[in-house]
């Protein structure tokens, strides 16, 4: 069988400079360790520009597609992955991490990403959430000397193989179901016929808990906010965008593309986990006090209006679904790139109490922190609202209405919670703590760049909702 | 009527690049800053003055539409569309000419004034475009954006309890806005995913070529309803007002009452009348009623308040269920009365809130316990606030009363039992601000800090003069501005008129 070598490219090179610079972390003394950042962001580059120039085809052979809704994901990936590498520099030089081991991970984390959003065999789906698990293990436990670090990587690790244990479960009674784990297969042994239907649910049931757990879906959340809280921030940011985003990028994929006829089914499942999802994600974070874990909780919630997608079950919901992903992965890793600089060396400012004031000593970053904040509670003119507008068409175009309906009373209760960091930031006068963060250049840079998305895509959606329906398509 | 009209987004660019001018000027030229901000706001003002001058009243299309694609794909098309009609027209002057006020009113803000100003400018643009927008997600844009800059202006440069009546306003105001977008949403769908243009979905509505089912309408005609009842606020919405009068700075206080509880009034007449007019028949009783008590509670608890800024804040919620009751009492002098009774309210209510800061900032109180014979230090002062008390109880000759009385005919006409409880108003208002006045102007000096007080400065003046030229003009001369929005109140009442005949129709068919 030929090869299409070109559909893979992107995943080579990020591959190769991994490899080349896990070469190179030996030779390379401790102060310069983060400078390996760069070429693991040329990587970045040159793959998302190789993305962007082959052709995308529709024909699919083999174990990967090469269409516009995976290239979509691939772009996504690589840019929330480029900028938290170009965010950790400054932390890992701060926390004295200086391991450049960190880079490759992501690449690799971001390879795994990619595969999952691309592929065309259930196989290669779990291959990819291998290679994003094992690397982001490695990262959440990458303050070695710190004990809640550890904590979350182990906790995240146990409990990560085990829902990885339900997802290869899952496929394999979807094997046994219709005696293929190739999408295209999988899709004709469905419409031929409906035979084996109870085992074909129990394979579905069983990749939704382990897609469920990577894009924390309540019930399977459980693990988020402790891990959240423990891991790095810029590894936090990861955990939260990228890797959510690829679990909920292949459940798309699986639901649409390969089990559209037992939609009734997942529809039912996901209309209850969203509601779930959006509950407890916006009433939990009402009451936290420690920023990361409030953070945490508003990404469980935001994983539930994404579900509105999913529960929509029409191409507006897809479209949706990658629009608001883009707009989260803008607004969330903003919001953490802030947090980190705000919490310096070891994380020590990570309460909300450490943000009193904080308009007055930092007002540059408590303004970014603001819009990021505001967009996440879905005010116009952000990103935010943007996509929130277009989950909310889709699942009332689905005559969803109870399901919106408690979506937008999740919203009201999320309007709070955002809004007391910023009471915090502005309304309370600065306590004794007169000392500032340093913002590095790097850091800076990355921050402007998702403040300028945030606000184009709440101002100018169009080109972004056009690029998202073109990838719409399946 | 062209479709390149630019005269609408010009008015909305001079306080948005105002708001961006602002943030180049460095913080510490404080008076730059403060100067800058005038000029830009009586600019907005100027221009909007030119805009009353050019609107065609004989017409009751909307006016200087402009259209233009904002995004669209498959299954959203939305539009950026703005256009005025007669009433909007009048609000956006009625904006415009508040804001050098509320600018001028806030010259002694010593405290940030960088932000505050773009704050203020940021909320002008925010209010000038919902009175402007024609699409249903502009529209909602503009509505929710202008809470950030008014959160902020309550909540940094607030009162004592400034941050929980800024959280208050908020989440009262947000999370009821929230259903009008599921609202606008499901609207969009009976409108067959084609647009949401305003005049479009009116007029297929009207026409009959979108056909809402009774209970669609009736829950569309709520979720809408909401959203501006909050916002008006009818009573039992109000609770969030009094705080966040009382916390706000002066300026937030003379636009919040001056304009922010237009929006709601506006878009009962805007959206809930036209869109979804049986619904609005039907439920008129309930909100007639709901807005009596509100003139009578409002009224009734302003009269106890101890704190003027409060009894005004109350007399705020009294004032505006008149308005509501004008709205739903359907017929042309009612609307026309409470429309003018919202310009009305915005001067003398605004005027009033003014006058309430210049003596807090004195004295650092507002109890009226503890003033008492000020008007033998302050005699100017205690004249122009009497020429606007005046005109906020509806003196003859001064505005209030030209809008409280076509309000009171009208409702008389449609109902005499809501005229007559209406008309108490009438009394009440003139009971709770006079006697405030008397307490707080009238007899001795009671306390001795009040014997130094300082009358008014030239600047203070500025603000007041032309308040009262304004409701003197408005007063005498009422059909300058009636002229204006005759034809777009006729266009509201025939679409609920026809609708009214549609329904007895119904019920004459049935009897058959």
């Amino acid at each position: 069988m030929e090869i299409n070598y070109f559909a893979l490219l992107p995943e080579m090179i990020l591959a190769v400079f991994g490899i080349l610079i896990m070469i190179a972390v030996p030779f390379v003394p401790a102060r310069l360790q983060t400078r390996l950042a760069w070429p693991a962001l040329v990587a970045v580059l040159i793959a998302a520009a190789v993305a962007l120039i082959f052709p995308k085809s529709a024909v699919q052979e083999g174990m990967l597609f090469h269409d516009s809704f995976g290239t979509f994901c691939k772009l996504l990936f690589l840019f929330s992955s480029g900028m938290v590498m170009l965010v950790s520099i400054s932390y890992l030089d701060r926390a004295k991490l200086q391991h450049a081991e960190f880079y490759p991970l992501v690449l690799f984390a971001t390879i795994g990403m990619s595969l999952m959003a691309n592929s065309a065999d259930l196989i290669m789906t779990f291959l990819g959430l291998e290679i994003l698990s094992i690397a982001t293990y490695v990262l959440a436990g990458f303050r070695r000397e710190d004990i809640k670090s550890g904590e979350a990587a182990l906790k995240y690790f146990l409990l990560g193989s085990l829902s990885t244990a339900f997802l290869l479960y899952g496929i394999a009674f979807i094997y046994g179901a219709t005696g293929t784990t190739k999408y295209p297969a999988i899709v004709q042994a469905v419409t031929v016929s409906t035979d084996r239907i109870v085992t074909l649910l129990l394979g579905l049931g069983l990749l939704v808990v382990g897609f469920g757990f990577k894009a924390a879906l309540v019930p399977f959340h459980i693990w988020t906010p402790d891990v959240y809280e423990g891991a790095p921030v810029p590894v936090t940011a990861h955990l939260a965008v990228s890797s959510k985003a690829a679990a909920f990028l292949a459940l798309v994929r699986i639901l649409y593309q390969v089990l559209p006829q037992l939609n009734v089914h997942w529809q039912t499942v996901f209309w209850v986990s969203a509601f779930l999802t959006m509950a407890l994600g916006n009433i939990v974070a009402v009451s936290q006090s420690n920023i990361k874990r409030m953070l945490a909780y508003s990404s469980i919630a935001h994983a539930g209006y994404l579900l509105l997608g999913i529960v929509a079950n029409n191409r507006e919901g897809v479209q949706a679904i990658l629009f608001y992903m883009v707009a989260y992965a803008l607004m969330t890793l903003g919001a953490f790139a802030v947090v980190q600089l705000i919490g310096r060396e070891n994380e020590r400012r990570v309460l909300l109490d450490d943000y009193s004031g904080l308009g007055y000593r930092q007002p540059y970053l408590a303004a970014a922190l603001s819009v990021f904040l505001i967009s996440l509670a879905g005010i116009p003119a952000t990103a935010g609202f943007m996509g929130k507008l277009f989950l909310f068409t889709a699942a009332i175009e689905s005559h969803m209405y109870w399901l919106v309906l408690i979506a937008l009373l999740a919203s009201a209760i999320g309007l709070y919670y955002y809004l007391r960091v910023i009471v915090l930031m502005y309304m309370h006068e600065p306590g004794t703590d007169t000392s500032t963060a340093p913002v590095p250049v790097a850091a800076a840079v990355a921050i402007v760049i998702m403040l300028v998305g945030t606000f184009y895509l709440g101002i100018f959606p169009g080109t972004f909702l056009k690029l998202a329906s073109e990838a719409a398509h399946f | 009527m062209t479709e390149a009209s630019y005269l609408l987004t010009i008015l909305l660019l001079i306080p948005a690049a105002g708001a961006a001018l602002i943030f180049l000027i460095p913080a510490s030229r404080l008076s730059v800053v403060r100067w800058a901000a005038l000029v830009l706001t009586t600019a907005a003002f100027i221009w909007s003055a030119l805009l009353f001058a050019w609107f065609d009243g004989a017409r009751s299309s909307m006016q200087f539409v402009e259209r233009v694609p904002w995004f669209q794909v498959d299954g959203l098309n939305v539009r950026y569309q703005v256009g005025i009609d007669g009433i909007s027209l009048l609000l956006v002057v009625l904006t415009t000419f508040l804001m050098p006020v509320a600018v001028l009113a806030s010259w002694n803000i010593t405290r940030r004034v960088k932000p505050y100003m773009a704050c203020m400018l940021f909320l002008e643009l925010g209010m000038l475009g919902v009175f402007v927008s024609l699409d249903l997600v502009l529209f909602y844009v503009f509505w929710e954006i202008m809470l950030i800059p008014m959160y902020f202006l309550i909540g940094v440069w607030g009162g004592e309890r400034r941050i929980y009546a800024a959280i208050k306003f908020f989440i009262y105001t947000a999370a009821a806005s929230l259903l009008m977008l599921a609202g606008i949403v499901v609207l969009y769908y009976q409108n067959g995913a084609d647009s949401f243009d305003l005049i479009q979905i009116t007029q297929r509505l009207a026409e009959g070529r979108i056909n809402l089912s009774p209970a669609t309408e009736f829950l569309l005609f709520l979720a809408f309803f909401v959203a501006f009842a909050v916002k008006v606020p009818l009573f039992p919405f109000h609770t969030w007002l009094p705080d966040a009068h009382v916390e706000a700075p002066t300026a937030g206080s003379v636009i919040l009452a001056g304009v922010l509880l237009k929006m709601g009034t506006y878009g009962l007449l805007r959206f809930c009348l036209p869109l979804f007019p049986k619904a609005a028949l039907a439920l008129a009783p309930i909100i007639c009623v709901l807005a009596i008590i509100g003139v009578i509670y409002g009224a009734l608890v302003a009269m106890v308040q101890p704190d003027v800024k409060k009894l005004v804040a109350y007399s705020s919620v009294s004032h505006l269920g008149l308005v509501v009751l004008g709205i739903f009492a359907f017929n042309h002098v009612s609307i026309q009365g409470a429309t003018y009774q919202m310009l009305n309210h915005g001067v003398s209510t605004g005027g009033l809130f003014a006058l309430v800061g210049m003596i807090y900032d004195r004295r650092h109180t507002r109890q009226i316990a503890d003033f008492g014979g000020v008007a033998h230090v302050m005699p100017v002062y205690a004249a122009l606030f009497m020429v606007i008390l005046l005109s906020s109880i509806g003196l003859p000759g001064l505005n209030g009363f030209v809008g409280e009385f076509l309000i009171l005919q009208g409702t008389f006409l449609s109902s005499s039992a809501y005229a007559a409880f209406a008309a108490l108003t009438m009394i009440l208002s003139a009971v709770y601000m006079l006697w405030m006045y008397q307490r707080v102007f009238m007899g001795g000096i009671t306390r001795e800090e009040n014997r130094l007080l300082a009358d008014l400065n030239f600047r203070e003046i500025a603000i007041l003069v032309p308040l009262i030229a304004i409701a003197l003009w408005m007063g005498v001369s009422s059909n300058t501005f009636l002229r204006k929005m005759d034809m777009s109140v006729q266009k509201v009442i025939e679409r609920v008129e026809s609708a009214r005949e549609q329904q007895i129709f119904r019920v004459d068919n049935r009897g058959n």
